[in-house]
């Protein structure tokens, strides 16, 4: 007999309505939705900004629509479960943030998110709204670098979003906001391992299936397939394993600075995180990689699938100082600098 | 094939949709993350109600379903198949009936715009592989029925080939050659479409 995963939820068709409801109260007022739609959006936008629009699919909570907060996102289009928010819903989030200066469109690279946010993008243009698009796509395990632009994105997006949020906080213009939000995306690298899978809420089954011993190195987060499926391992060998890949990739070089960052997919223990970056530290320290900052913590999970990911970017003097700026939202905050 | 009986063929393609949601489901887990069977079904039942007060005209009929898919389905495929009806209605803009040819026109279309927006082309395991077939079939002598049933029959010919092709677009690449030998979902859903409308046009 097939198990049903085991979730506390009211009708499920309407989970990511209730979540949004839910989120907005935590939000303790510094959020709103938008009348009838699932996307919600600060309260308070300062003028003569350019606007920040994050946006995916729900049911990766708090990704994305957690992150909307001061020097976070400004906004953001929700999706259901694992799908691609409509371009009416992204398109009326952005005529809710534009002040004049432009919109930035930061999501993750899936082919879903790409069509529906790209509608929005020309319904927006052809009203002379200047629109920029930034795909994140930081998984090393989805496809080689000289394809980076199939990449997916994944918990990179957490960096990505303070960077960006950083960014249209203190410049001015979107170019300027485009050039910095690009050269993170540049340098960012991430890679996931599945220990089970998580399930989507209305359908009650299961995304994937993996032996009780066995585990997959780069799976993506939506149980997109990886490169190696294997048997449970130790820490270290994980560990290892998966450093080598993203410090291979990009490649990061003795010397360098870097935000760490390992994410909880969502029923991974801390203790096992910590494990982990301890391992990490060793590692980096003798590549001569100087970590400049840290965040271990559940930020992009996939219901209640198991098993992490680990992210780098590396960092400049510009970027060091975006990611230490104070930040807050429901998802994330951040008193300031490392 | 008048505007009140397209209504009525739309309604049927959308009820035969959300019919086989388990369908869809099962077959979107085995390359997929699952969510392709309830995202038509959000979709379409929303067609159905976008097509409550019946539009006046064939084009504005297509429109109508297409709008409210893509508005309510979510994902790529809310993107994909509401662009196969509201570029596809452009082909029985200004008609009073569905023809043989109109009908091969709003298959063309369909296939054209879902390329360009998806950025595919036909081998790489997607719906388009479907549209494609069932363009390329319906091209017979024959009244509306006949072409439909062509289409209908290529569309599921479509299904078959994708089952040998490996996924280059979409969630299911990172399967690579693990993608062999399972069938496209949303080739699926096109096959379903086409063979609702062929069931309507038949009966």
């Amino acid at each position: 007999m097939t198990k049903v995963p085991k979730k506390i939820l009211n009708d499920p068709r309407r989970a990511v309505t209730e979540m949004i409801d839910g989120l907005l109260a935590a939000s303790d007022g510094r959020t709103r939705r938008l009348p009838g739609l699932d996307a919600l959006v600060k309260t308070t936008l300062p003028a003569d900004r350019v606007a920040l629009l994050i946006g995916g699919g729900s049911g990766h909570e708090p990704l994305f629509h957690g992150f909307v907060g001061d020097n976070m996102g400004d906004g953001a289009a929700c999706g259901q479960v694992f799908a691609a928010p409509a371009p009416h819903v992204i398109y009326e989030t952005a005529k809710a943030l534009d002040r004049g200066r432009g919109i930035l469109f930061l999501y993750g690279n899936y082919a879903g998110d790409t069509m529906n946010f790209d509608i929005a993008a020309e319904m927006l243009q052809d009203e002379g709204i200047d629109v920029r698009t930034i795909r994140i796509s930081d998984d090393v395990a989805a496809a080689p670098p000289e394809r980076k632009h199939d990449r997916r994105g994944i918990a990179g997006d957490l960096l990505m979003i303070r960077v960006a949020g950083g960014a249209v906080a203190t410049l001015g213009t979107l170019d300027e906001v485009e050039r910095v939000v690009n050269k993170a995306g540049d340098w960012v690298r991430s890679m996931g391992v599945a220990v089970s899978a998580g399930s989507i809420p209305e359908t009650g089954k299961l995304t994937f299936e993996l032996a009780d011993d066995e585990i997959e190195v780069g799976m993506g987060a939506h149980g997109e397939a990886g490169f190696a499926r294997q048997k449970l391992a130790s820490a270290d060998v994980v560990a290892d394993q998966m450093i080598e890949k993203i410090l291979s990739d990009l490649p990061f070089v003795p010397g360098d600075e870097v935000a760490l960052l390992i994410n909880n997919l969502g029923a991974t223990t801390m203790m096992e995180m910590l494990v982990v970056n301890r391992r990490l530290r060793q590692r980096l320290d003798e590549a001569g990689i100087r970590v400049h900052r840290t965040d271990v913590g559940t930020w992009l999970t996939v219901q209640e699938m198991a098993g992490f990911s680990i992210t780098l970017m590396k960092l400049d003097d510009e970027l060091k100082g975006l990611l230490d700026m104070p930040c807050r939202s429901v998802g994330f905050s951040n008193m300031g600098a490392a | 094939m008048d505007a009140k009986a397209s209504v009525a063929m739309l309604r049927a393609v959308a009820e035969a949709v959300i019919a086989n949601v388990d369908v869809l489901t099962d077959a979107d887990l085995a390359t997929g993350d699952g969510d392709h069977g309830i995202g038509m079904r959000r979709g379409f039942e929303a067609a159905l109600v976008a097509l409550d007060a019946p539009p006046a005209t064939i084009d504005a009929a297509f429109r109508a379903t297409g709008m409210a898919i893509m508005a309510n389905t979510g994902g790529a495929a809310g993107a994909v198949f509401g662009t196969v009806f509201t570029a596809g209605a452009k082909a029985f803009a200004g008609q009073d009936e569905i023809t043989p040819n109109s009908f091969r026109h709003f298959l063309a279309d369909a296939q054209a715009a879902v390329s360009k927006r998806g950025g595919v082309v036909e081998g790489q395991k997607t719906m388009l592989d479907a549209l494609g077939f069932a363009a390329r079939a319906a091209a017979v002598e024959g009244d509306l029925a006949e072409a439909m049933t062509a289409a209908a029959k290529g569309a599921q010919d479509g299904v078959e080939a994708t089952k040998a092709m490996i996924a280059t677009t979409g969630k299911a690449r990172s399967l690579g050659e693990r993608s062999i030998g399972h069938p496209d979902p949303g080739a699926i859903s096109v096959a379903i479409i086409l063979g609702a409308m062929r069931d309507y046009t038949a009966a």
